[in-house]
């Protein structure tokens, strides 16, 4: 559907001035199912939350091939959601039909025709009126795929979109990713269970800080990879002097 | 007495009752809804630190006006609130302070300075009046600016409902879609500010807050979704109002304390009786078949 992928161009993403992702440079080619995986703090969510806009970059250029805001679908994590707000599954569902209703506009009868597909697609049926609140983790983890699902976006970003959730519903809603992929969407998922990677993701970021490898996940997840991605992810270093890579890029 | 002199006579007889009674409704209709969101965003006590921060700028335009004028000490009030809110903001993005930390502090400035001014020139019988309010002696240029405000409140909420209610449950899901989060964020801290200098008159800055957050409370307990948390707070202001002032007219009671008093009954009320409240746990009703 993304005539173009989404290139990153020698990113750097800083908190507080320490690099949480160095210098990444690579590409999600339009159509590609990708998973960034990596270890604790190798600043996965960082670069989706950069992908989406929502962190500045420190240097470096993330060129979303002409898409805009409107074009991708994003998962953040369970945690970022406020589960006891008041709403209903159906509304909860209706977000997703931002792009047409934008803030203000009314929700049309067909855009909640399609919020009762997307719920059925996600085995959701006859739960519209129950409070998000009443749901368990895995069956609200189904409504914002519904939700996704509504949204029809071309780039979906998903951040640990199957933490905490069960075995049944994540092979339920891994289906689902595997069909956006034939639909020709490009998406990338942070995911933390190489199996899962290696078992349904084509490619693979190894992130690190830096990309330990971005590629065909068969070689990104190499024993090697794995070992390095684990010895490099250390802790901030108060003494770290300046980065000097710009200086040598120059020179 | 007859329910009739006890409950109808007052409002019948006397004009002040009247427009006491129609400025009670229309907090009510603004305040209701404004509580239950400021409640769901976990900002209670935001609310409150508002309302201090409210008095310097009541203060100013007291002093401006040579007395008690409720158009010039809202609109002081009106930019002292909001100049509060924008500095919190602005601070909790440019320190290392949370927001709740830069409004506590800028809020305890805020109040000082507004006692100060007001004990420079006012009596202390002015003060007290800034503090909690004389709904009594509501007139009428008092009663268009409390309905003016109520009835922008219901229809800005009515406008921005949807982007208000995805700040809320998933800020990240509405700045992915490019909606203004922070745009919304600071239009309703002006509907927070708006509402209490509406309340100020009748209740005074300190109290104005109370025909928020407790009627708010009072709707959590009972209700389940937005629309019926927003219909239960205005109920329970409505009543919490009207109850309020006959009580006060009756034991000669100062009419703005009596009023949050009749609002906290009916939250102590609701604390025991509601379906999530504390005699159902002490009572439990066998469970449903499915």
């Amino acid at each position: 559907m993304s005539a173009k992928g989404i290139e990153f161009r020698d990113v750097t993403i800083a908190y507080d001035r320490h690099p949480a992702v160095h210098h990444l440079s690579g590409s999600f080619p339009a159509g590609s199912l990708t998973a960034v995986a990596g270890p604790n703090g190798a600043g996965k969510s960082t670069l989706l939350k950069a992908l989406m806009g929502e962190l500045p970059l420190s240097g470096g250029v993330i060129d979303r091939g002409g898409l805009s805001a409107r074009d991708f679908g994003y998962l953040p994590q369970a945690a970022d959601i406020e589960r006891r707000f008041p709403l209903t599954v159906a509304d909860a569902v209706m977000l997703g039909a931002w792009r047409e209703t934008g803030a203000f506009g009314g929700a049309t009868r067909a855009a909640a025709d399609r919020a009762r597909q997307a719920l059925s697609a996600v085995g959701m049926d006859g739960f519209e009126r129950r409070h998000i609140g009443s749901l368990s983790a895995g069956q609200f983890q189904r409504v914002l795929f519904a939700r996704l699902l509504m949204q029809d976006a071309s780039v979906i970003v998903l951040d640990e979109p199957f933490t905490a959730i069960d075995a049944r519903t994540t092979r339920d809603l891994l289906e689902i990713v595997q069909r956006w992929r034939r639909d020709g969407r490009t998406v990338i998922a942070v995911l933390h269970d190489f199996e899962q990677v290696r078992a349904h993701f084509p490619r693979t970021l190894l992130l690190a800080r830096e990309a330990i490898e971005w590629g065909d996940t068969d070689s990104a997840l190499s024993a090697a990879n794995l070992l390095r991605a684990r010895s490099m992810a250390e802790s901030w270093d108060e003494e770290a002097d300046p980065c000097d890579a710009d200086d040598r890029r120059r020179a | 007495m007859t329910l009739y002199s006890l409950l109808i006579a007052p409002v019948v007889d006397y004009g002040f009752m009247r427009r006491a009674l129609v400025a009670s409704l229309a907090l009510a209709l603004g305040s209701g809804p404004i509580g239950v969101l400021l409640m769901l965003r976990r900002m209670s006590l935001v609310g409150d630190a508002m309302a201090h921060a409210v008095l310097p700028g009541a203060a100013i335009g007291f002093l401006i006006a040579g007395g008690l004028s409720l158009p010039i000490m809202g609109l002081g009030g009106l930019v002292a609130g909001l100049s509060v809110a924008l500095l919190s903001g602005l601070v909790s993005r440019t320190t290392a302070l949370n927001e709740d930390a830069s409004f506590a502090s800028l809020y305890l400035t805020s109040l000082a300075l507004g006692v100060l001014i007001v004990s420079l020139r006012g009596s202390n019988i002015d003060l007290l009046h800034v503090l909690f309010g004389t709904i009594l002696a509501i007139d009428s240029v008092a009663l268009y600016l409390v309905a003016g405000i109520a009835s922008l409140t219901v229809l800005t909420l009515a406008a921005v409902y949807r982007p208000l209610v995805a700040e809320c449950f998933d800020p990240g899901f509405l700045r992915a879609v490019g909606g203004r989060g922070p745009l919304y964020h600071l239009l309703f801290m002006f509907l927070v500010v708006i509402n209490l200098v509406a309340g100020f008159q009748a209740l005074g800055t300190l109290m104005s807050v109370g025909m928020m957050m407790l009627p708010a409370a009072v709707a959590q307990l009972w209700a389940r979704t937005l629309p019926a948390m927003f219909a239960i707070a205005v109920s329970t202001a409505i009543v919490s109002g009207y109850f309020g002032l006959i009580a006060s007219f009756h034991l000669g009671f100062a009419s703005g304390p009596t009023i949050i008093l009749t609002a906290s009954l009916i939250y102590v009320g609701s604390l025991l009786l509601a379906p999530s409240g504390a005699l159902r746990r002490l009572f439990p009703r066998p469970h449903l078949a499915a």
